[in-house]
């Protein structure tokens, strides 16, 4: 994937460009908003990750909605130290696909970025969902294992329709949170973890292998186990 | 100096002009209320009350003046009609007598009327075709009087003493000419006399106007006088300042107090404001401390990569802990200052509730702990749904967290009146009567929670959400356990 980092900060640019390249990306990277606008205007990219307060005369709002005015579509995450609510909805409200408050920690982002990625691609309405022998029927809202049924509670339904729509990627706590319950705070307790345990006894425990697995410090990812 | 040597006869003039000047200037128009954070009386031309005042003794002064002047005019023109009048009567009856008897009656006429004439303001002459005096009180015809039939104003000289006389002259046959008046020297006087008195009447007028605006000025000033202190004192940073009451419950006392209530809640804000920092200060320290202090000592002892991995990676979460609380901390000055207050709307806490119930009770299950959940099929608030969620989840939070294995914890929303209260009940320690008013408090932590993982911010924040949707927040004793309740009001403040 070729990801375009529009950050100041040396040490946090650093970091995110060595990290991406480490996960396979080819990452460019602008340190003021002029040369950041000027590479994603003329240049083709799967995803931008966005500064907010930028120098050189155009931050990462302007630059955004300069971008969208010309019908760029390229998916932008906004990474900013800016955390208020009101900051949130107005990166978003200019176009932002998604907004990450600094400090993060780097799976958050790589997670969120390539979600990002995947999002765009698939644009079309989908009507199943298949990863391995996990069928997922979105309009009579059935889930099949190697042929056999799965009942599942509305809730968990979603739950696994979130980790099938990002089969193959690592979806971390935060990003359930906020797709499946659409919660916008840090529970104190593990409830995230536990009702993900709770869709694993019924769509991996009968079975042979399993779908769903923990990434250390990170999050979940569901994939075939051969992947 | 040699420029002044020439003008030597001026220089006292001069000066006395100068000081005048000089005075005069500091006083009314130097701006020395300017000054920041101090308060002074406003240069007096400068100032509203003299403004004000000064419209009113204009207004006054108008309506005075068209009323004396009105009163001028009708008094002059009743003489004048009267004077009138009286010459025409004269010169009636004369007519009569010179159509009975001729020159002679005439002639006797006039000598009667003079001698019975007491005032002395009669005038009467008659005289023949060459204007040679044949009757009457006036020396010779007045030059510049033709005679023919009409009315004149003139001066005139009678034993020696100069006046002045309305006269109408008349025509009679054989070529006599006959001159018939009024000394109105009286009347003009009258009409000195009320001009005079007019232009007196101008200066008290003036004189009582400007009394007049000074009081009020004074007035208004001095009411106005303590605000304006108050608030230069709090631009100077002395926020404990208040605006006194006159207890009148005038417009300068409803003014007084909107001022009041606005100098409280920035008193308010200035403290959350306070707060926050002593709480970063204070509380954020000790965390910080113990994430350097590993650190250091990691670098100073660890032997091996995996001592220092270990190590980093504790750190690593003691920053993560240390964003949470400061992030927390944030969260409750964001909702303090009531920014998100336009984005209230109303809303159905009913799912709300019903999915937090959800999301929540399995965990409850997975540790054994009972949940129970009961909510009427609507509850109607207004406010911010993602707030709400937050404050409940926080109570749900510490439910949880304070529940022994085989507790128990109660969900319930309920509609009562104009409240939606939403309780949440543990079985769980509790908190001490004595210490039920301190949880709330930022960054306070009972005895029994000491041990427990937490910032100690989340009642604060519940508590927080209460205050800015006007509810409230109140703990309970559950016996055994905590009983939280949280009040939200169902309308918007204000609406019926």
């Amino acid at each position: 994937m070729r990801i375009l980092l529009v950050e100041d900060d040396k040490d946090v640019s650093g970091f995110v460009a060595k990290g991406l390249r480490e996960a396979g990306h080819v990452v460019e990277h602008a340190d003021n908003g002029r040369d950041g606008l000027f590479l994603a205007a003329s240049e083709n990219f799967d995803a931008i990750i966005l500064d907010r307060m930028l120098p050189g005369g155009v931050d990462g709002l302007r630059l955004l909605e300069t971008l969208r005015a010309q019908n760029n579509q390229t998916p932008v995450l906004f990474l900013s130290a800016l955390a208020q609510v009101d900051d949130r909805i107005r990166g978003l409200k200019a176009g932002g696909d998604d907004y990450l408050t600094k400090p993060f920690v780097f799976a958050e982002l790589l997670a969120r970025v390539e979600a990002l990625t995947r999002r765009s691609k698939n644009e079309g309405p989908q009507t199943k969902l298949v990863v391995a022998d996990l069928e997922m029927d979105l309009l009579a809202r059935g889930v099949k294992r190697a042929g056999q049924k799965i009942d599942l509670q509305p809730r968990e339904f979603r739950l696994l329709e979130y980790l099938m729509r990002h089969a193959g990627q690592v979806v971390t706590r935060t990003m359930l949170l906020e797709g499946v319950w659409d919660y916008h705070f840090d529970p104190q307790t593990n409830v995230i973890d536990v009702h993900v345990s709770r869709l694993r006894q019924k769509v991996d425990k009968p079975f042979a292998s399993p779908l769903i697995h923990t990434v250390r410090n990170a999050g979940y990812i569901l994939q075939p186990e051969t992947a | 100096m040699r420029e002044a040597a020439p003008a030597a006869p001026l220089a006292p003039a001069l000066r006395a002009w100068l000081w005048w000047r000089r005075r005069f200037v500091q006083r009314f128009w130097l701006p020395g209320h300017w000054l920041p954070g101090r308060w002074r009386r406003p240069p007096l031309l400068r100032s509203a009350g003299l403004r004000f005042a000064s419209l009113y003794a204009a207004l006054f002064g108008l309506s005075a003046l068209a009323l004396i002047f009105f009163l001028w005019w009708d008094t002059a023109a009743l003489l004048d009609r009267q004077v009138d009048a009286a010459i025409r009567a004269d010169a009636e009856g004369l007519s009569e007598r010179w159509e009975a008897g001729g020159p002679a009656a005439l002639v006797v006429t006039i000598r009667d009327r003079l001698a019975e004439n007491v005032d002395d303001d009669a005038i009467y002459l008659l005289v023949d075709k060459d204007r040679q005096r044949i009757a009457g009180n006036l020396d010779r015809w007045p030059p510049g009087v033709a005679a023919d039939d009409d009315w004149y104003e003139l001066p005139i000289v009678r034993d020696n003493i100069r006046s002045l006389a309305r006269v109408h002259t008349f025509d009679l046959p054989g070529g006599f000419h006959l001159l018939v008046g009024r000394d109105v020297e009286a009347r003009v006087r009258l009409r000195h006399v009320l001009t005079d008195a007019l232009l007196w009447a101008l200066l008290v007028i003036a004189g009582l106007g400007a009394a007049g605006a000074l009081l009020v000025r004074s007035v208004l000033q001095s009411t106005l006088a303590d605000i304006s202190r108050t608030t230069a004192a709090i631009g100077a940073g002395d926020l404990s300042r208040r605006v006194r009451l006159s207890g009148r419950g005038d417009e300068f006392d409803h003014l007084a107090e909107t001022i009041n209530d606005m100098l409280e809640r920035i008193g308010r804000l200035m403290d959350g404001v306070r707060e926050v920092s002593n709480a970063i200060a204070h509380d954020l320290r000790t965390p910080i401390t113990r994430a350097r202090a590993r650190l250091e000592d990691a670098l100073a002892h660890a032997t091996s990569a995996v001592d220092l991995r270990a190590a980093i990676e504790r750190a690593e979460a003691d920053l993560d802990g240390i964003v949470a609380i400061f992030q927390a901390i944030l969260r409750i000055a964001e909702i303090e200052a009531g920014a998100r207050r336009s984005a209230f709307a109303p809303l159905d806490l009913a799912p709300v509730l019903a999915d937090l119930a959800e999301f929540y009770s399995a965990v409850a299950e997975e540790r054994g702990i009972a949940f129970a959940f009961n909510a009427p099929p609507q509850l109607p608030v207004f406010g911010d749904r993602d707030m709400i969620q937050q404050a409940v989840a926080n109570l749900l939070d510490n439910a949880l967290k304070f529940s022994p294995a085989d507790g128990a914890i109660l969900l319930a929303g309920e509609c009562l009146g104009n409240t939606a209260r939403i309780i949440v009940a543990d079985r769980g320690p509790g908190i001490p009567e004595a210490e039920r008013r301190h949880v709330t408090e930022r960054f306070y932590r009972g005895e029994t929670a000491r041990s427990t993982p937490g910032s100690g911010l989340g009642l604060a924040l519940t508590q927080a959400v209460a205050q800015l949707h006007d509810g409230t927040l109140t703990l309970e004793d559950n016996a055994p356990g905590l009983r939280a309740i949280l009040t939200l009001p169902t309308r918007r403040h204000g609406d019926a």
